[in-house]
This record gives C-alpha cells, sequence and structure tokens, in this order.
C-alpha cells in the first residue's frame, strides 16, 4: 500500500510530508547526484530527494507518471505548480493510488480552494489531519467531502454530544457514507446540469476519423431527511424494454432514444440495480456531486463543421481559408465561439479577413486566434488569411498541427434527455410535485480538430 | 486563520521559546505552540527536544491538540523510544474514551508507533478494540492489526489477533469487512503458505454481499482479494463474475479494473460455447474504452493494462481501434502507449485507417514518437500482408521529407519487410541508397549494410557503397562492423572476381586489427570456411533465411498470465512481475491463471492462443542482436525449416566442429541427399570393429544397469541425459526410446534448472536415417516452473524425410522453449523399429538365408550372458526379434531368428549359445550389412537387461 504522501512546490521544496510505512525511507540516490539538501524531514531525506532530482528537476519532459527509482515507485500528479507524489514499495494498486491523489486534490479544493503553495502552507495542519484520516497505514479510507467535514476539526468543529459522535461514525463507516441523517430545507429544490463535451476529429477532406461525446450528469441537491431518487433519461435500452409493452411509445421516442457506450456513476448509486433493470436509483449526497458520466459515439449532433484550405504559394507564403458552418436549430445560439488556425513557426506576417467577430495572429501561440461571440444555427462564415513566411533552411517540413475549436451550446449534442427525476421520501411529509426541479442542457467542446 | 506564520520563524532560541509556550496554561497558546512545532518539524527541523513538553500537552480533551499531539508522537517515538513510554497510559487511557472518534484515534496512532516496549501495551487495547461495539473503532483495529504485524508478526499470531481479524470478516458493517480484508490479504501476502484467507464459497458469499455496500475503496480492497479465489468449478467461476459486473459502471478507475482483473481471471473457467462467455466479452469493452476518458495519469495505467489484455484475449476490443488514436494534446507516455495497442489491434479491416492516422504521427513532434510511429508502419506491413505494399509507398514518402531520424527509422523497418516479404519490394533499394550519407546511428547503417550485402547482385555499385562504410571501420560500433563483414563476405560469394580485395581488407581488419573477440572470431571463421571450401561457405552465409513473425514485442505467455493476474497493478504498469520491483518476500508469490476447462478449448479462436500455434511452426522472431551463431549463419533462431539444407543441424555440434573438418563433410553428405531408404547405395562401409566409433556414446547409453524392466512390449533403456542444463540455458532433458505394441516415443523428462519459467516447448527433428519424426507436437501444457520436471511421451512415426546418418542411428534434434532454440543429438537403439510383423516361415527363412551373399555376414559375440536358450528366445521376442527354429548341434544350441525394421529391411540371425560359455555368438546377415551392427547392439542391450 502507499508507504508515504508527499507535497512539492515547484522548486521541489516539500510542504507535506507524511509516511505511512518505514520501507519508503531507503531510497539510494545515484552517488553522481550532487544533491544540496535544504530544508527536509531528517529521515526521510533520500526517498524525497530521489524523487526531486529524478522528476521534479529532470531535464526531459516528464515520461511516466509513475517513475521507479531504486526499487521504490513514485506516484505523481501535478496540479498547478504543486506535485503530488505517493511513494511505495510494494506492487500496489496503481489505479487506486491515481484515484486516491486526484481525490485528495478534490478534498483540498473543497476545504481551501485552489491548490497552491500559499494555501497548502496556510492550511497544513488541516492537511495533516485529513491524511490522518482518509489513508490509514496507506491504505484509504472514507474520502467524501461531506462526511469529513462533519469530524475534522480543524475547521471549527468543537464539541459533539454523544449522539452526535455515534452518527457521525456510523455515517463515516455506514452504507451511506456520504449522507448525514437530519438534513432540513424549507424549500426543496434540485438541479441538473447535463453537461457534455463533444470531441472530434476529422480529415481535412471532411471524413470524420473519430468522434464521441463524454458528458457528465452533475446534480446539485437541497432536499431533506434521506430522500430516495430515481433518475430516467432517454437511454435507448430502457426505452425499447418499455416500448415492448406499448407499440405508440416506440414510434414517438423510439427516435429520440440514444446508445450510450457505456456510463459510470457516483458511488450513491445502486450498481446491482442498474445492472440488472438499468434504473438509476441513489440517495443523493447534500449539495452538489457528479451523478454518473457517459460517452456515446452514435448520431452525434456535431455543432459546427470546419472547412479548412490550406495553399503554399512558394516557399514564403501560405494562404489560408477556413469555413465554419452551424449545425443545428435556427432558433438556438451557440456561445464563446473561438477557432484557432496553427501558423508555422517562421511566420513573419499575417494578414486576414473574417465576416464576422475578430480575428488575430497571436506570434506567442503560433495561430491565428478568430472569436465570435454568438452564432445562431444553419449559418456559416469564413476567414481568410495570408502568411508571410520567413525563408528557413530548416529541412524539417512544417507540421501542419490540426485546427481546433471551441464553442459552448445550449443542448446536448449527444442528444440526451433528461426523463424524469423522481424524488420519495416517505418518513418526511414532502412529495415528488413539492420538489422544483431545474434542468439545463450545455455542450462544449471538447478536442474539436479538424485536420488541414 | 493561516497557519503559514508558522513556517517563518528561524530566530535562534526558538526552542526555548516554543518550551515555554507549550507548558503555558492557556490552551489556545498551547495549541499555537504543537502548530509550530508541527510546522518546523515538516520543513525538517530537530524539534525532538521538545518531546517531554508535547506528551505533557496530550492529555486534553480537546481533539484538535489531541490530534496535533499525534501526529507529532509519530515522527519522533522512534528516535526517542524511552521518551515514547511517558505517552503509554494516556493512549491506554484513551482507547477506552466515551467518545468513538477517540478511541479510533488512540488506536490508530499507537499502532503508528513502531517503538517494540510500546507494541507490548498496544496489545489489550486493540483486542478491545477489535470488538468495539462502533463499527469506526473496529475498522481502525482492523488495520492496526496489520500495523502490528508490520512490527511483531509473532505478537500478532501468539495473541490470537488473526483469528479475530477473520470474524471481522462477517462483520455487518461493509466498511469493517473491507479494512479486515485489506488487512488480512496483506499479511497473507507475507506468509504464502498460510492460509489465512480461507476463501470458501461462504465467505466469498459475504464479500460478494459487502462489495455492494462499502466505500469504493472498500470495493477495491475486496476485489483484490477475490482474484485471489480459485472457484471450484465454472459455475462458481460465473456466479461470481455476474455478480461483479455491475462494478464495471463504477466512476472509480480502480473499481473498475479490479472487477476487470477478477472477471478475465474467472474467464479461464468459462466455456466458450456458454452464451454468458460471449455476452461477458461485450461487456468488458465499453468500460475499459470509457478508461481513457480519465485523467492521464489514470489514461497511461488504463493503457498499460489493455495491452496486456488485448495480447491476452484481442476480441475484446478488437472493434475500438479508433479509441486509439492518439490526440494532439495527449501527454507523450499516453501517446506512445496509445500507438503500441493501435498496432496490436491494426488488422486486414481497419488497416487503412491506421496506416492514415500513422503518416499523421510521423510528422509530430516528439522524436521518440515519430520513430515509434514510422517503427509501427513497418509493423503493419508486417502483420497485414495485403497493406505491405502502401505500408512500404507511405515509408518511401518519409524518407523523402529527409528528415534524419525518419529516414534511419523507417530503413531499419524496410530492412524487417525485406525478410518478410522476400524478392517483393527490391525495387526501393535505389531511393535507400540515395541516403546512405545521412545516416548515424548505429541500428540504421546496420540496416542499411545488410541490405546491400542481402541483395549485392542487384545494386551495380554494391562494392563501392561497401568499400566507403569500411574506411571508418574502427569507428564503428560493433553491431555496424558484424553486418559489415558478414555483407562483404556475402558480396564477394556473389561477385567474386571484383571484390577480392575488399574481402581480404575486411578480413584482415576484422581479424588483425580488432580487439573485439566477438569481431575476431567471425573473421576466423569466414575466412577458414572461404579457404576450405567456398561452396561450403555459400551455403552457411546465403543460405535461405526463414521468414520473420508478424507478432513482436509480444509478451511471453507465462509472463503474459501471470500479469493478467495483476492487473491494476503497478506490476501491470511496468509489465513486470513484482519479484522483480519488490523486495523482501512480499508480493513474490507466484500467481497464476485458473487452468482451463471445458471442451471446446483446443478449437479456440487463433488469434486467442497465436503463440502456441505458431511455436509449432516456426517460431523466428526479429533478430536478437549478438547471438554469434545465429547471426553468423544470418539464420534466426528457429528450428530449421523444411527446405534448406539443414545448416542448423551443424550448430549442435558446436563451433569446434565449424572450424575444423566437420562442416566440410556434414555439407558434403548432405548434398549426396541419399533417397529412398539408402542402404543400397555406397555408404561409408559399416565398420567391423566391434563398436569402437561408438565407443563412448552408444556405450554410454547402454552400459548402465538397473534399466527399468520389461515386462511387456520391447526393452526400454534407462533414461539419459541427452542436453545438461549448462547447455542450454537452465533446460536439461533426459530421455529414451520405447516400442509398445507398435508405436514407437520417444520418452522425454524436461527439467528446468533455470530460474525462470519455460514454456512454449516444441520440438523438430532433422531428416534420419528411419525417417523417425515427431508424430504429434511436443505438449507441455502447463508453463515449466524453475526446479519442476515434466514427463512427456513423444509418439514417433516413420514416415518423415530420410537421410543417411552417420552413425545410422544418430538423431538430431531441436527443442525450442521461450528462451532458446537448442540442439542435441542421440542415438536410438535399433530395436525400436522392429515390427510386429517379423516373423518369417522356415522355408522362406532358408531360402533367404542362402540368397544373402556370405560377404554380407556379420559375426559378433554377446559377452557375459547367463541365460539359457530359452530365456534368451523368450527376452528376445519381447522385442520382435522371433526365433523361427532351434537346433542342438554338439552341445550347443542355435537360435535361428528373423527380424524385419520399418522399412520393410529383413534381417535374419544365428545365435549360437554354449552352456558352459557366457559368450554367445551372434551371426546376422542382411541385404543391407549398415544395419547388422546397429542390430548387434540391440541384441546385447536387450539380453543384458
Amino acid at each position: 500500500m502507499i508507504g508515504g504522501l508527499f507535497i512539492y512546490n515547484h522548486k521541489g521544496e516539500v510542504l507535506i510530508s507524511r509516511v505511512y510505512r518505514d520501507d519508503i525511507g531507503a531510497v539510494q540516490l545515484p552517488v553522481s547526484v550532487h544533491v544540496v539538501v535544504t530544508s527536509l524531514w531528517p529521515c526521510r531525506r533520500n526517498a524525497v530527494d530521489a524523487f526531486r532530482v529524478n522528476v521534479i528537476h529532470a531535464r526531459q519532459q516528464v515520461r511516466s507518471p509513475v517513475t521507479n527509482i531504486a526499487r521504490t515507485s513514485f506516484f505523481h500528479v501535478k496540479r498547478s505548480n504543486i506535485w503530488l507524489a505517493a511513494v511505495t514499495k510494494q506492487n500496489v494498486n496503481a489505479a487506486m493510488v491515481f484515484e486516491f491523489l486526484y481525490k485528495m486534490c478534490d478534498v483540498m479544493t473543497a476545504y481551501f480552494g485552489k491548490i497552491s503553495e500559499e494555501n497548502i502552507k496556510n492550511n497544513f495542519v488541516l492537511i495533516y489531519e485529513l491524511l490522518d484520516e482518509i489513508l490509514d497505514f496507506g491504505y484509504p479510507q472514507n474520502s467524501e467531502t461531506g462526511a469529513l467535514k462533519t469530524f475534522i476539526t480543524q475547521q471549527g468543529i468543537k464539541s459533539q454530544t454523544k449522539e452526535e459522535q455515534s452518527q457521525i461514525t456510523s455515517q463515516v463507516t455506514g452504507q451511506i457514507g456520504w449522507r448525514r441523517e437530519g438534513i432540513k430545507y424549507r424549500r426543496n429544490e434540485l438541479f441538473l446540469d447535463v453537461l457534455e463535451s463533444v470531441n472530434l476529429l476529422m480529415s481535412p477532406q471532411g471524413q470524420v476519423l473519430s468522434a464521441h461525446v463524454s458528458g457528465r450528469v452533475v446534480m446539485k441537491s437541497y432536499l431533506s431527511g434521506m430522500p430516495e431518487c430515481k433518475f430516467g433519461m432517454n437511454d435507448k435500452i430502457v426505452i425499447e424494454k418499455q416500448g415492448k409493452g406499448t407499440a405508440d411509445e416506440t414510434g414517438k421516442s423510439g427516435k429520440q432514444s440514444i446508445a450510450i457506450d457505456d456510463c459510470t456513476f457516483h458511488q450513491c448509486v445502486r450498481l446491482s440495480k442498474f445492472d440488472s433493470e438499468r434504473s438509476i436509483s441513489f440517495i443523493p449526497p447534500d449539495g452538489e456531486f457528479e451523478l454518473m458520466r457517459y460517452r456515446t459515439t452514435k448520431d452525434i449532433i456535431l455543432p459546427f463543421r470546419v472547412i479548412p484550405l490550406v495553399r503554399e504559394v512558394g516557399r514564403t507564403k501560405l494562404e489560408v481559408k477556413v469555413v465554419i458552418k452551424s449545425n443545428f436549430k435556427p432558433s438556438l445560439l451557440a456561445q464563446k465561439i473561438e477557432v484557432r488556425i496553427p501558423t508555422p513557426l517562421n511566420t513573419s506576417g499575417v494578414q486576414v479577413i473574417c465576416m464576422k467577430g475578430k480575428a488575430k495572429y497571436k506570434a506567442s501561440e503560433n495561430a491565428i486566434v478568430w472569436k465570435i461571440k454568438r452564432m445562431a444555427g444553419m449559418k456559416e462564415s469564413q476567414i481568410s488569411a495570408e502568411i508571410e513566411l520567413l525563408p528557413t533552411n530548416d529541412k524539417k517540413k512544417w507540421a501542419r498541427p490540426p485546427i481546433s475549436m471551441n464553442f459552448e451550446v445550449p443542448f446536448a449534442p449527444s442528444g440526451l434527455k433528461v426523463r424524469y427525476l423522481k424524488v420519495f421520501e416517505p418518513k418526511l411529509n414532502y412529495s415528488d410535485h413539492d420538489v422544483i426541479k431545474w434542468v439545463r442542457y450545455i455542450g462544449r467542446s471538447g478536442i474539436y480538430e479538424t485536420r488541414c | 486563520m493561516t497557519d503559514s506564520k508558522y513556517f517563518t520563524t528561524t530566530k535562534k532560541g526558538e526552542i526555548f521559546e516554543l518550551k515555554a509556550e507549550l507548558n503555558s496554561d492557556k490552551k489556545e497558546k498551547k495549541k499555537e505552540a504543537v502548530k509550530k512545532v508541527i510546522a518546523s518539524m515538516t520543513v525538517g527541523k530537530d524539534v525532538s527536544a521538545l518531546f517531554p513538553d508535547v506528551v505533557n500537552c496530550m492529555q486534553t480533551d480537546n481533539l484538535e491538540l489531541k490530534k496535533l499531539v499525534y501526529l507529532y508522537l509519530m515522527n519522533y517515538a522512534k528516535s526517542q523510544p524511552d521518551m515514547a513510554i511517558m505517552a503509554v497510559n494516556t493512549f491506554v487511557k484513551d482507547c477506552e474514551d466515551p467518545n468513538p472518534l477517540i478511541r479510533a484515534l488512540a488506536v490508530r496512532t499507537m499502532g503508528c508507533i513502531r517503538v517494540d516496549k510500546i507494541t507490548e501495551y498496544l496489545c489489550e487495547p486493540l483486542r478491545k478494540c477489535l470488538k468495539d461495539e462502533d463499527p469506526y473503532v473496529r475498522k481502525t483495529a482492523a488495520v492496526c492489526v496489520a500495523k502490528l504485524h508490520d512490527i511483531n508478526a509473532q505478537l500478532v499470531e501468539d495473541q490470537g489477533f488473526l483469528d479475530t481479524l477473520k470474524d471481522l470478516i462477517s462483520d455487518s458493517n461493509p466498511m469493517v469487512v473491507a479494512n479486515a480484508v485489506a488487512a488480512l490479504s496483506e499479511i497473507a501476502e507475507s506468509h504464502p503458505s498460510s492460509n489465512l484467507l480461507d476463501l470458501n464459497p461462504q465467505s466469498i458469499n459475504k464479500l460478494l454481499t459487502a462489495l455492494n455496500e462499502c466505500t469504493e475503496w472498500g470495493q477495491i480492497f475486496i476485489l483484490d482479494c477475490l482474484a485471489n479465489y480459485m472457484p471450484k468449478d465454472d459455475r462458481e467461476a460465473q456466479s461470481i463474475c455476474e455478480r461483479v459486473t455491475p462494478r464495471l459502471s463504477h466512476a472509480n478507475s480502480a473499481v473498475v479494473l479490479s472487477a476487470v482483473k477478477v472477471l478475465m481471471k474467472f474467464m479461464e473457467m468459462l466455456s466458450k460455447d456458454l452464451d454468458y462467455y460471449g455476452t461477458l466479452l461485450k461487456k468488458l469493452a465499453p468500460p475499459l474504452v470509457t478508461l481513457l476518458s480519465a485523467e492521464p495519469e489514470l489514461q497511461y495505467v488504463a493503457l498499460r493494462n489493455i495491452n496486456l489484455i488485448v495480447q491476452k484475449r484481442p476480441e475484446i476490443l478488437k472493434h475500438e481501434m479508433k479509441v486509439f488514436f492518439v490526440k494532439y494534446n495527449d501527454p507523450i507516455y499516453v501517446k506512445l502507449e496509445k500507438l503500441d495497442i493501435m498496432i496490436r489491434l491494426a488488422s486486414q479491416a481497419n488497416i487503412a485507417q491506421v496506416l492514415a492516422e500513422l503518416k499523421e504521427y510521423a510528422t509530430e513532434v516528439d522524436v521518440d514518437f515519430v520513430r515509434k510511429a514510422v517503427r509501427a508502419i513497418g509493423r503493419c506491413a508486417i502483420k497485414v500482408e495485403q497493406s505491405a505494399e502502401r505500408c512500404v509507398s507511405t515509408l518511401l514518402d518519409l524518407i523523402q521529407t529527409k528528415v534524419n531520424y525518419v529516414v534511419q527509422e523507417a530503413i531499419v523497418v524496410i530492412k524487417d519487410i525485406f525478410r518478410k516479404y522476400p524478392n517483393k519490394y527490391e525495387s526501393v533499394i535505389a531511393t535507400l541508397c540515395e541516403n546512405l550519407d545521412s545516416l548515424d546511428e548505429p541500428e540504421a547503417r546496420a540496416a542499411m549494410i545488410w541490405i546491400v550485402g542481402e541483395y549485392a547482385e542487384r545494386i551495380d555499385n554494391a562494392d563501392e557503397l561497401l568499400e566507403s562504410f569500411l574506411e571508418g571501420f574502427h569507428d564503428e560500433s560493433t553491431q555496424v562492423q558484424l553486418q559489415l563483414l558478414t555483407a562483404i563476405v556475402k558480396l564477394f560469394l556473389k561477385k567474386p572476381t571484383e571484390t577480392q580485395e575488399l574481402v581480404q581488407q575486411v578480413l584482415s581488419l576484422a581479424t588483425q586489427d580488432s580487439d573485439n573477440p566477438d569481431l575476431r572470431d567471425r573473421g576466423y571463421i569466414y575466412w577458414r570456411l572461404l579457404s576450405t571450401d567456398p561452396v561450403a561457405a555459400k551455403e552457411v552465409v546465403l543460405a535461405e533465411k526463414p521468414l520473420i513473425s508478424e507478432e513482436t514485442d509480444l509478451i511471453e505467455p507465462t509472463l503474459l498470465d501471470e500479469l493478467i493476474c495483476y492487473i491494476g497493478t503497478l506490476a501491470s504498469v511496468y509489465h513486470k512481475p513484482p519479484s522483480a520491483f519488490v523486495e523482501g518476500s512480499r508480493g513474490v508469490v507466484h500467481k497464476s491463471l485458473p487452468p482451463r476447462t471445458g471442451s471446446s478449448e483446443s478449437a479456440e479462436s487463433p488469434e486467442a492462443a497465436p503463440s502456441a500455434g505458431q511455436a509449432a511452426e516456426q517460431p523466428a522472431v526479429i533478430p536478437a542482436q549478438g547471438d554469434l551463431l545465429g547471426d553468423l549463419l544470418n539464420l534466426d533462431l528457429g528450428p530449421p525449416v523444411s527446405g534448406p539444407p539443414l545448416a542448423a543441424s551443424s550448430v549442435q555440434m558446436g563451433a569446434v566442429d565449424l572450424l575444423g573438418g566437420g562442416l566440410d563433410s556434414l555439407m558434403g553428405d548432405e548434398s549426396e541427399g541419399m533417397g529412398g531408404s539408402g542402404f543400397t547405395a555406397p555408404g561409408p562401409a559399416a565398420p567391423a570393429g566391434m563398436g569402437a566409433p561408438l565407443g563412448s556414446g552408444l556405450g554410454d547409453l547402454f552400459d548402465l544397469t538397473g534399466g527399468v524392466g520389461t515386462l511387456s512390449g520391447s526393452y526400454v533403456a534407462p533414461k539419459t541425459v541427452w542436453l545438461p542444463a549448462m547447455k542450454a540455458k537452465g533446460l536439461e532433458i533426459s530421455g529414451t526410446f520405447s516400442r509398445q505394441v507398435g508405436a514407437i516415443s520417444m520418452d522425454l523428462v524436461l527439467t528446468n534448472k533455470a530460474l525462470q519459467v519455460m514454456s512454449d516447448f516444441a520440438i523438430q527433428f532433422n531428416r534420419n536415417s528411419f525417417g523417425l519424426a515427431p508424430a504429434a507436437p511436443l505438449q507441455v501444457h502447463a508453463p515449466l516452473a524453475p526446479n519442476q520436471s515434466v514427463e512427456i511421451s513423444l509418439p514417433l512415426n516413420t514416415v518423415g524425410s530420410v537421410m543417411k546418418m552417420d552413425p545410422l542411428n544418430n538423431l538430431q534434434v531441436a527443442v525450442k522453449n521461450n528462451i532458446d532454440v537448442f540442439y542435441f543429438s542421440t542415438l536410438y537403439p535399433l530395436h525400436i523399429l522392429f515390427v510386429e510383423d517379423g516373423k518369417m516361415e522356415r522355408q522362406m527363412f532358408l531360402a533367404t538365408w542362402k540368397d544373402i551373399p556370405n560377404e554380407n555376414e556379420a559375426q559378433f559375440q554377446i559377452k557375459d550372458c547367463s541365460l539359457n536358450a530359452d530365456a534368451v528366445s523368450n527376452k528376445l521376442q519381447g522385442s520382435n526379434i522371433f526365433t523361427i527354429a532351434k537346433r542342438n548341434v554338439e552341445g550347443q544350441d542355435m537360435l535361428y531368428q528373423s527380424l524385419k525394421l520399418t522399412n520393410g529391411i529383413w534381417v535374419l540371425a544365428e545365435l549360437r549359445i554354449q552352456p558352459s560359455n557366457p559368450s554367445f555368438t551372434l551371426s546376422l546377415k542382411c541385404r543391407a550389412p549398415e544395419v547388422s551392427q546397429y542390430v548387434y547392439q540391440a541384441y546385447d542391450a536387450i539380453l543384458k537387461n
């Protein structure tokens, strides 16, 4: 299991160091590496240094997120300029270690916002307390922020009555570790956000090389008690199952249903029930959480089509013309549209003409950035640019990175629709009708690229 | 509230000040002081001097302060064991605190204080906490047992904690169960033999129930533990699989991967005919693809695992090629892994797409990635024959870019393509030659030189090209030097007239001016070969090469099976067994997949078992550098393929023979190419002397006493060592031949004396005098673990191709395993060839006896045999030597006998036995007198055992 956990700043100085197992102490460094030991925890110096020298200060790009130095394995993730590293000498579950590191980041973010050197220094006692609680002898324990907040002392929880204490422990270890009893709201309300990112890789000829939508359903719930929720969407398998009974419905909704390639759920969802009945039922955590993630690849509505035309005129000039077409209902508006057209490294000057929006050549980014605030569906717009090149002796041809695009549209490109979200709370006297529900669809560009 | 201020104090009298503050009456001040101490500790200052003062703060009901003090204790207790004792009382007291959070905190912290004296005091509180009414305390105590076991294993056993821990598996609280499972799994790892995790259907059921209820981490512990269970039959395996599959939809990738591990492992036990098997295969693909939308680090872990899964069960992801297309912004480690998987999934159906992608990648920025992409194009060509032409033209396009490393990489792969499709794409050689000057990497230079040498007859200026390399001969790397040497010798053999000078130059460079023994030896071998017999040299150096196989870089199947058992863990990321990177006893337990069940396994889909099938046919891989013999002959390390004269058969003789005259005679023999039975051809005359040339070989084989009794069937000689372990990288082969009810078999014992597991055995015989050949592939079902032996009976037939050997009963054998190919030769006793219907009619016997000329008669003495005539007759009959008549002449018993060989040759015998004399006289008459000597040896062996 995890032998120790370290947090470094970008210089490789240790901000947090928590050792769970003794075996990780004895990492020997190669003799040739000269290390100036500054301020480090005395007995763990070796493991800590090994990581700094070999990973943080490594000259080349990181070649693997897992490094083995002297039979000790280092897992690391980087958040802004902070490195989190888990260290072990055993054959641990690698996926678990990374999941844990991400979870650790989530928990820290939930407690003190952005993960930065300053915030970590400001909250180091809290971090130690968290590390003590969520990792025992290197085994991850309950790491749900909701539960942690009830008994992590560093932020103000002082005394508990006996009942409260046992409530905490039963919650932390219980089946519903993510929600505490006795939550009350005057207004029972819930928000559902269907957030999709649509990914595309298209050939210059307009052939879809790969496209998929990865979506998330994020729920914000302000519900009293222990509400039992049931979520329904236009999942093809469910619709077809129901459709068997009533032939009419198949005709109507069959078209609108979507084929979900795969989905994963928050741990509150009863997976065995999903597996057997494909129904999504759960008791939600209080506040915001990600109910599910899903992926679809069939019948995706690609909101934009990019048509590139690049022509090399001699050795010192490039002519670029890019047309974008919006491909959705004319009544809808796409926002924050940005097209990024890469330019060669030896570009000396660019002249741009665009029909709509603003376009600029950004030398520092080696790209022409074309921004359009809004664009309705079924429209078309065009940009043309002349790129002057400096003559070079560089034999290597310009790699022509793909043209990428960013946008936001108010619908789900996968076609997913929320059919219902029913709330049952038998103990308290509110019913499904009393809950105010909000649903919103946002489609964003993921990696939306067209090769040119 | 910010804590950063604690980091800033660096005054000199700091410790003294802190001491005062720690002893302050005010709670707030105390707390502040402890925080400062901890901050100093974090940045590496030594604050151990404050130990007593900090410990004094421990007795407080303020949980926040208590936690801080505990943190301090955990770090300094070890350096101050005596003082740590001071804290024990408080710990013990806290373990009985009414607040469960404090009880748990105390027992958790105590376990982290690794001081022997404290552990003694830990036992009682731990015992209580393991049975605490509060689940939070119990789950903490469960982990604490693992901690204590790490410090003092004996103590844990003596105190009976292991039993209590086992009881916790049945606890009502899922988290307690999960932690108990985690603790037991860890303890079990350091006691591989003990049956700690006594998994049985009942306990498995409990675990599966807990699986539905516990936290994501708990689910991982339980799934990892389940993966170690061996279901008793396929029905149990299926029911577990059914209950594990819902986990594939979990948001936590580690849960998904651990579930995949359980499924992949238990699938081994399911019959492929089951509908459920197909359903399961379908269910596995989507979650694996979803893992690729996780954060890059997890993607990397997932990809490394998918790489294994694709090798084990290619059918799962064969339609998912597109998801492995590289994205422009992927981190380099993700890109490289995706590329690897793309090639594994490449097939005729998707090759066009793959190639288009690869071409795109070859223009990227990262050098490693580009190189790998170029290499991948070559691998596609080799893997999918239909695409070869397009691949070659893509490679040519890339060469036109003139980007240095792209060109070099392309040339290396084109060499492999030539090896796979000889005489097909040689038209591109001209283009390659244009780039000769830009090659600066040894591998590319060596590849280019190989191409020039191999196709010297088509390249007009081959001599000039090679000569240009020769100028800086001594500055080249060994790889290039060796290749250059071979290439020039090839050139010389193809165009002897123009290149004599060149070859002399390179030979003298290699032999006289070089310090490298490999190079020198190779030079001498060529030199000698060329000077003694250029024809033989031609046959050796220009021998036809076996084609290279499609799949390269495959993980060896036994290792692959082991790694499948480690899905999700570091082992699967490194693609190494845990023993390669874990110290000590932990994790060294060898895991293996459950044995396959079900009847239809042999009819597996061909993709699923590429290695096994391939091994039997022709295991040729892209050559490993530096194997002198293999390299020398320009042969890959594979058993000889039929077609070219078996150059490899000379290998078993060792290098000595190559240098001496052995080679000549060998090549000579082969070229004679005896057709038919070959016994009438004027072969070397059978030596009349008694076994003189065979002294060691046969003598050794048969002089062994204590043979196995032959109750039925013919006599079987005891097994002897044919291939000592020293000569075969740890593989020892001993064996003997037997004939039972008309079936000949070779009884082998394979012993693994190496440290690594052996697998993929295959066997081939060289052509031999009686056409002996394996009637079935060598079947070693399980991989052979170190220090294990396996007994195999290999059925033989006599329908193989025939070539006269010297000695006649010499059999040259090649055995391959995952490590290498080994050659040995052995002599088989002739009586295994005596057929059951070898009894001749009396009249016929007399007629034949007279018919065979007297010069074909041979006489032998069988010494020291004390049997009487009847016993002899009986004994010989067991081995298909039939007595036709018995006469008594002047007190001597005369036995007239006949036998027939598998190829229809009759041998007639007269055996004279004198009651007083232990020496028998054997007269043999045969139309093919060469066999007589060996028949005599068979007599001798049978009678003396």
